[in-house]
């Protein structure tokens, strides 16, 4: 119902006036918020205002996608921890995802084995809290990986220690030129999914997509290396002898084990609320659309691709947004252990360094309240494309 | 009309919490301390501390709390209560310290807090003296054939808390060495010394107090040694409010107080016994002469309360700081009249 239908639906004051008083009460009491914050503020000589933003931040961050060290400003820190926030969540998404949908299905595996295993991986990691589990896979993965002299090492290539995980730099030439091949490939792929659907509804030739998506994926970029002078070189970590016993890796790049504990534990976790999500939605699926598909021939892929799944996506793409919101949200705890996201660098260190507490946590709640809106706007999006469409 | 009683409710809901905090709010800034007069009434001194560092703020396994910024907590009580043990601790990290102080939640914020000129100027805080001078150091494994800073190489990782000057002074120092680094840094001290203890940083570096004291949770201590330098400043002290200066002025000379009375060498036990002492410092300080608690709304006999409960500050620093092995040797925390720093104006 929207305000107009609601206007007209109602016309009677007895029900306007007390919905009306309502709205005005709520907007005096945070009118009264505001004034009283200001009042305090002026009392106790702390002034308000964005300008620290622009000032040296002059702390330093452990990893960052971009580039920075303590002469760039307040405002370019709070860049690093937003986009470290953005990493480990898009990460976290990604194998919360592919996890999920995994155990969710083994679930309802004829498999014994299988299905208990899925039921009990659900059980134990859902009844854990976050914070717990966060400082598990940290401290564990402190205690378990060896020292850099003592790394595990795949092929000399890549070296898995204590100090982070490191592996070969990307030394390009062209890049932008690579890029563009990327996304004309997506293009290319769009079109010719368009093309394959036409095919498929009107002369009933099924084409073999996946196939060739992956194809025009590999070949664009590849003839990008031969025609358009891209070139592609690898730095390799070496080992560096730090001091008499201390040693850490240079010339590659270090994959921080905060990172990747962070990043295990919100999927792991996400994880067995993704995969009840999936389980609940193929059983949400009636068992005579499956024997209808099959009454007519199709083979089980086909049956769960082509009609399983995207009756089973309906039910699934609520609440898993939810679960990519929690994700995102989540992710904040990574302060315990060092990661240096949006609320350990901005809303923790910058807060401390400039006291600015009101300026900087409004900043990052509404940060944090931009991302989730843009997670659930898309999600909602593809909600609707899954969607019933009533012809 | 569910639906209209409901929206009445909620009306009425909204109107409560306008009245509520109508009476909740008003400011401070009237003439007396609107912060002394509070104590009184709660009965108690709201104290912010550490969540956990022993020889300045670390409570037992009972929940006592012991050290030498809680002891200038229990000063306070002493002066304002007439009990040192009437104080409410509120453990807080390095992150919370100074919004805690500003809201109100506490009056007194004793924890190892660095005296700056951005902190004291720049965000409604006021530093009342220094309780301890300490400076910012590293700590090493003993294994790991460092000897100084100037052994430290390029690529190190150094774990540190967040939110301190540390962090700050840190980057200062290798920048200036020219040395890239790695700056792992934590909210609380407890995963700092975990991750360092685990092998995660080579070097692990904070006020060199702090070094000591967190080293004796390290799970072999003696595989680890403190290097000689000191990179920074580092006076550590109590906290108060800007605005009420009746209150600063009472934390400010409780402090004062322990520190002069060890100077004359008043002490917990010999206090009350020196009534009648022939020197008229010695008499101030034990009430036996001026007016001098009037000042600031206290009975003549505040000073006394704080030397026979608390104790002097050589007493306070002995018990916690140098009996538990952190730093028994006082340095730079020893009377101006044995070769330190420590110096007070005068009670008079």
């Amino acid at each position: 119902m929207n305000f107009k239908q609601f206007i007209s639906a109602n016309k009677k004051p007895s029900i306007l006036i007390p919905q009306a008083i309502t709205v005005i009460a709520l907007i005096s009491v945070i009118i009264y918020f505001a004034t009283n914050a200001q009042i305090n503020m002026g009392n106790r000589g702390i002034s308000f205002g964005f300008g620290f933003l622009n000032q040296e931040a002059s702390f330093d961050i452990a990893f960052s996608l971009i580039e920075f060290d303590g002469s760039y400003s307040y405002g370019r820190a709070f860049l690093v921890g937003l986009l470290n926030t953005v990493l480990v969540s898009v990460i976290g998404i990604f194998f919360a995802t592919i996890i999920g949908v995994i155990v969710g299905v083994s679930r309802l595996s004829d498999n014994y084995l299988i299905a208990k295993a899925a039921e009990w991986y659900v059980e134990i990691f859902r009844n854990i809290p976050l914070i717990l589990q966060i400082f598990f896979w940290y401290f564990a993965a402190l205690r378990a990986l060896p020292s850099p002299e003592n790394a595990i090492n795949f092929y000399d290539i890549s070296y898995l220690t204590i100090k982070g995980w490191y592996i070969p730099k990307f030394i390009w030439t062209n890049f932008n030129l690579f890029c563009y091949s990327i996304i004309a490939a997506f293009f290319s792929i769009y079109f010719f999914l368009k093309y394959a659907k036409k095919q498929r509804e009107e002369f009933g030739r099924i084409l073999p997509t996946a196939t060739i998506s992956i194809l025009i994926l590999i070949l664009l970029p590849l003839i990008s290396f031969f025609l358009l002078d891209v070139s592609l070189s690898f730095s390799y970590p070496e080992l560096k002898q730090l001091s008499a016993a201390s040693y850490t890796y240079e010339n590659g790049v270090s994959i921080i084990p905060e990172l990747m504990a962070l990043a295990l534990a919100l999927s792991m976790y996400t994880a067995t609320f993704i995969a009840e999500n999936v389980r609940a939605g193929v059983l949400g699926v009636s068992k005579g659309q499956k024997e209808a598909a099959a009454s007519i021939g199709l083979n089980k892929g086909q049956i769960l691709k082509l009609v399983v799944m995207p009756q089973a996506l309906r039910i699934i793409i609520p609440p898993t947004t939810n679960q990519y919101l929690n994700l995102t949200k989540n992710s904040s705890l990574a302060a315990a252990i060092a990661y240096p996201d949006m609320v350990l660098v901005f809303a923790k260190t910058a807060l401390m360094q400039t006291g600015r507490a009101i300026e900087i946590i409004s900043i990052t709640m509404l940060t944090y309240l931009s991302l989730s809106i843009t997670i659930s706007i898309f999600m909602n999006w593809y909600n609707k494309k899954m969607a019933i469409k009533e012809k | 009309m569910i639906k209209s009683i409901k929206t009445w409710i909620l009306v009425g809901f909204a109107s409560l919490l306008l009245v509520a905090c109508g009476q909740g709010g008003g400011g401070a800034g009237s003439k007396k301390s609107k912060t002394l007069d509070n104590t009184k009434k709660a009965g108690f001194v709201k104290c912010g501390v550490s969540q956990g560092l022993p020889g300045f703020s670390n409570a037992d396994a009972s929940g006592n709390w012991t050290g030498i910024d809680v002891d200038v907590c229990r000063a306070v009580a002493a002066a304002v209560l007439g009990d040192a043990d009437k104080v409410k601790y509120t453990p807080l990290s390095a992150a919370e310290r100074f919004t805690a102080l500003t809201s109100g939640e506490i009056d007194v914020l004793a924890r190892n807090t660095t005296w700056t000129l951005s902190r004291d100027a720049d965000i409604g805080l006021t530093f009342v003296g220094v309780n301890f001078y300490d400076g910012q150091g590293f700590m090493v494994r003993k294994n790991s054939g460092i000897n100084s800073v100037n052994d430290f190489k390029n690529g190190i990782s150094a774990c540190t808390n967040t939110g301190t000057t540390t962090e700050l002074n840190m980057r200062d120092f290798f920048n200036s060495k020219n040395i890239s680094y790695e700056p792992i840094a934590f909210e609380k001290a407890d995963e700092v010394v975990q991750a360092y203890d685990a092998g995660r940083c080579d070097t692990y570096t904070t006020d060199k107090s702090g070094l000591a004291a967190q080293r004796t949770k390290m799970s072999n201590p003696d595989e680890h040694k403190v290097l000689p330098e000191t990179i920074s400043k580092e006076p550590l002290g109590p906290v108060v409010r800007q605005g009420d200066s009746v209150w600063e002025d009472i934390v400010r000379w409780s402090l004062n107080t322990m520190i002069e009375a060890e100077e004359y060498g008043v002490n917990s036990s010999n206090a009350s016994s020196l009534k009648d002492s022939d020197n008229p410092a010695i008499k101030r300080l034990v009430g036996a002469e001026g007016e001098l608690g009037a000042a600031f709304g206290l009975d003549n006999e505040w000073s006394l309360r704080i030397i026979e409960q608390v104790g002097n500050y050589g007493e306070s620093y002995k018990k916690h700081i140098a009996d538990t092995g952190i730093l028994p040797n006082r340095g730079p925390n020893e009377l101006w009249t044995k070769g330190g720093i420590l110096y007070v104006p005068p009670a008079r």
